[in-house]
């Protein structure tokens, strides 16, 4: 932030943020974060991948369950080795078949990430060569992550405790 | 067999099973390993599902070779080399590797859902099960991440004991990786001196922490407890005793013949390929990209000491096996700098909603009661907000995405597992390469099952 | 009768105690390393601890080739099919050593992902607690279990 109150990115990041109008700039703890509508999902990435950011850190998600209109929020923390600076990128998702595109034809390497996200938050990746669980068995049902997910424990019963 | 192949007699008496030096060199028929499918309706684009999260690697897959020149091998979970429950799924033609798909979840913890269940102050007991080998690497990152959501300071000494403590630890987790893979490649001296010399700083580490490994030592506003009496003559031993023993490891393998012929050349992968699949750690400097993060985003001060990045350039087994030692190396460099400047003052923030009182406060005030009771009951508040926090770990990028929704617990959290992400370089290491390399590739990626899984 | 005593130094005993004698002395551990506790499995065995001293240094990579397992670490629900197929495939007699807090009990992860405690899946013999249980700990149960062999029949 400058004096005036408006943001400063880097240069890096001002060229993609004229690029794109309907991205949401915001500063969170130091650190850049977008926030886009679902479609620009993929052409966001590529233009970040031509401005420089060569390495996708992470794809994860976060069930945002009756706190925000959009039910998912898929994150990627994206990477410039070059620039030494990193971005992340956010964009919501309805509660109802949650689909973004797949980042994996930018950053193979989100492969990975994305088929987590998947299996723990049920949401589905367009384009991803391989969409299947990753950490759950095959035949598990739910996605574990998800907050109307119970967290499984069995209740525990000590010698000296009351009876349950 | 159709009636055109069967031989006949006069064939026969030409393809002779001897075969005599100085004479022509005979024909022998190829065998026939049989029909090798893993579904009976096996399409090309179901094999290349199974591919995983690989794309485009025209390399990878070969159209021309016929369905029973291939076989599909599995490696796993239960195997010794796999360094835990990594299960693989090989398709190979002959003894050549052409495709490799791991498979993993076989250790899923649900530690992600856990950590929404424990509060900030617990939370470090769920992240050091995570990367059992480098448990202190994992509490910096999430505590990290805790103190930028409440944007608070840890004191120097605190972050000077940090410093100290994940470099020791950084050069435990690598003897344990030189240990194994040594051992995996049937150096198996090496795994007894590596675990050897890993005693020293556990014992260390012990009487720090009181375990020896998923210590909870490093916690949101600090560390657990100062260290303890006479440290410095440990530290001291162990900086006098590693250099020697590293420089005997380097006798053993460093020229060794055996070694190089089974490391040099093998499992080589590129910067591009490296970056391209998100690749950090000693895999990535291997192929000669000179990426710390210590250096790039420093944290604890880490920016302070003086400490060079060792870079590889072949990206192969070998250069993997170097970086590690290397690394010990500039480890120690550091652990002795942090030695001698350990600066005085307190080891944990003096913030009573963050860290409870010493001990002897408890006696005397009331005060000090009711903070130490409301923060191991309720747990403090961390302002709503989200942040990413990433530490080098001895495998990578150790991040922790924290949410905060004001709560005493965390909305969410998760971690960016260097070994989850390393692992997307097997299928490309593994490509063309022999059966009898896949040991030594999987020893040199070091994967650490309970941080892919988590 | 003519020379009833055989020549030569002669010990007596039971074929109990010499079957149960030659067990505990010759245990071949499956390795079945899940997660922390196998890092602690393995320090046992190297050099420092040396559980050679007990004659069980030989971790076998088949589980046709072992006779005691050693569940170190916490067990998944997509393990625990593995866990027993490895167990059923170990010839008998057999026994069980559950390494640590995880594989007890499911330890401080009571969640949808671990089953709570190896004994649902497989008989325990001895139960090894700490987590993860040092070296000192473990040699401290397979000790027990050699005691437990001894004690016992040879039938099972």
């Amino acid at each position: 932030m400058n004096p005036n109150g408006e943001m400063v990115l880097p240069e890096v990041l001002q060229a993609l943020a004229d690029q794109f109008e309907d991205v949401t700039w915001l500063k969170s703890h130091g650190q850049d974060v977008a926030s886009m509508p679902a479609e620009l999902w993929k052409p966001f990435a590529e233009a970040a991948k031509g401005a420089g950011f060569d390495f996708c850190s992470d794809v994860t998600a976060v069930d945002w369950m009756r706190q925000r209109p959009e039910r998912f929020e898929v994150v990627a923390n994206l990477l410039s080795m070059e620039h030494g600076v990193r971005l992340r990128i956010t964009t919501a998702l309805g509660r109802k078949d949650p689909t973004v595109d797949s980042l994996t034809s930018i950053w193979p390497g989100a492969g990975f990430g994305e088929r987590e996200a998947y299996d723990m938050f049920g949401i589905s990746f367009e384009g991803h060569p391989d969409l299947t669980r990753i950490l759950m068995p095959d035949d598990w049902e739910g996605h574990p992550l998800r907050k109307d997910f119970g967290v499984g424990s069995v209740p525990v019963q000590f010698k000296e405790s009351h009876k349950v | 067999m159709t009636d055109e192949k069967t031989i006949d007699a006069t064939e026969a008496t030409e393809t002779v099973d001897l075969w005599v030096a100085g004479t022509e060199e005979p024909q022998f028929q190829p065998t026939d390993e049989g029909q090798q499918e893993m579904f009976v309706e096996e399409t090309d684009e179901r094999l290349a599902k199974q591919l995983g999260s690989v794309i485009d690697d025209d390399y990878l897959f070969d159209d021309d070779v016929e369905d029973d020149e291939r076989m599909i091998v599995n490696m796993g979970p239960q195997h010794p080399s796999t360094h835990g429950v990594l299960r693989l799924q090989i398709e190979m033609e002959g003894e050549v590797i052409r495709r490799t798909k791991p498979i993993i979840g076989y250790l899923h913890t649900g530690m992600e859902k856990t950590a929404e269940q424990l509060t900030f102050g617990q939370g470090p007991t769920n992240v050091t099960r995570m990367d059992y080998l480098a448990p202190l690497h994992g509490e910096l990152a999430y505590s990290l991440a805790v103190e930028r959501l409440l944007d608070i300071e840890v004191p120097e000494r605190a972050a000077a004991i940090r410093v100290l403590m994940t470099e020791l630890n950084r050069i435990s987790s690598h003897l344990v990786a030189l240990a194994t893979n040594g051992m995996d490649i049937g150096a198996l001296s090496m795994m007894l001196y590596g675990f050897r010399e890993r005693e020293s700083i556990l014992a260390f580490f012990e009487k720090t922490t009181g375990l020896r490994m998923n210590h909870n030592y490093i916690r949101p506003g600090g560390v657990a407890a100062d260290l303890p009496p006479g440290w410095k003559d440990d530290v001291a031993a162990i900086l006098a005793d590693l250099p020697v023993r590293l420089a005997q490891y380097d006798d053993l393998l460093k020229e060794n013949p055996i070694w190089l012929s089974r490391t040099q050349g093998v499992g080589v992968i590129t910067q591009e390929e490296a970056k391209a699949f998100s690749i950090t750690g000693p895999i990535l400097r291997a192929t000669g990209v000179n990426w710390d993060l210590r250096k790039a985003f420093p944290y604890s001060g880490i920016e302070n000491y003086e400490f060079d990045v060792p870079v590889g350039e072949n990206g192969d087994v070998y250069d993997r096996y170097r970086m590690r030692v290397l690394e010990i190396i500039e480890s120690l460099k550091i652990v002795e700098q942090a030695m001698d400047r350990m600066p005085k003052g307190d080891y944990r923030i003096d913030d009573r909603k963050v860290t409870p009182p010493p001990r002897a406060r408890i006696d005397e005030s009331m005060e000090a009661l009711i903070h130490h009771f409301k923060l191991f009951t309720e747990g403090f508040k961390v302002p709503a907000g989200e942040t990413y926090v990433a530490v080098e770990s001895p495998r990578g990028e150790l991040g922790c995405y924290m949410v905060s929704d004001g709560e005493a617990n965390p909305y969410r959290m998760h971690t960016r597992a260097p070994s989850f992400y390393n692992l997307q370089a097997l299928p490309i290491t593994m490509a063309d390469s022999l059966m009898a390399d896949t040991i030594a590739t999987i020893a040199s990626m070091d994967p650490v099952m309970g941080d892919v899984d988590r | 009768m003519a020379n009833t005593t055989p020549p030569g130094n002669l010990l007596m005993t039971t074929v109990e105690k010499a079957a149960n004698w030659a067990r505990t002395r010759s245990m071949f551990p499956a390795t079945f390393g899940l997660a922390c506790c196998a890092i602690e499995m393995m320090a046992t065995g190297a050099g420092h601890y040396d559980l050679a001293r007990f004659g069980m240094e030989v971790f076998r990579a088949s589980p046709r080739q072992a006779d005691l397992m050693i569940v170190a670490g916490r067990v998944s629900q997509k393990m625990a099919p593995v866990l027993r197929q490895v167990y059923d495939q170990m010839p008998d007699p057999k026994w069980v050593v559950s390494m640590g807090a995880c594989a007890s009990s499911g330890g401080m992860f009571n969640n949808y992902a671990l089953v709570q405690g190896v004994d649902q899946i497989v008989p325990v013999d001895i139960y090894v607690p700490g987590c993860p249980p040092g070296p000192q700990s473990l040699m401290h149960g397979v000790l027990t279990l050699h005691d437990k062999i001894m004690s016992g029949e040879i039938v099972r």
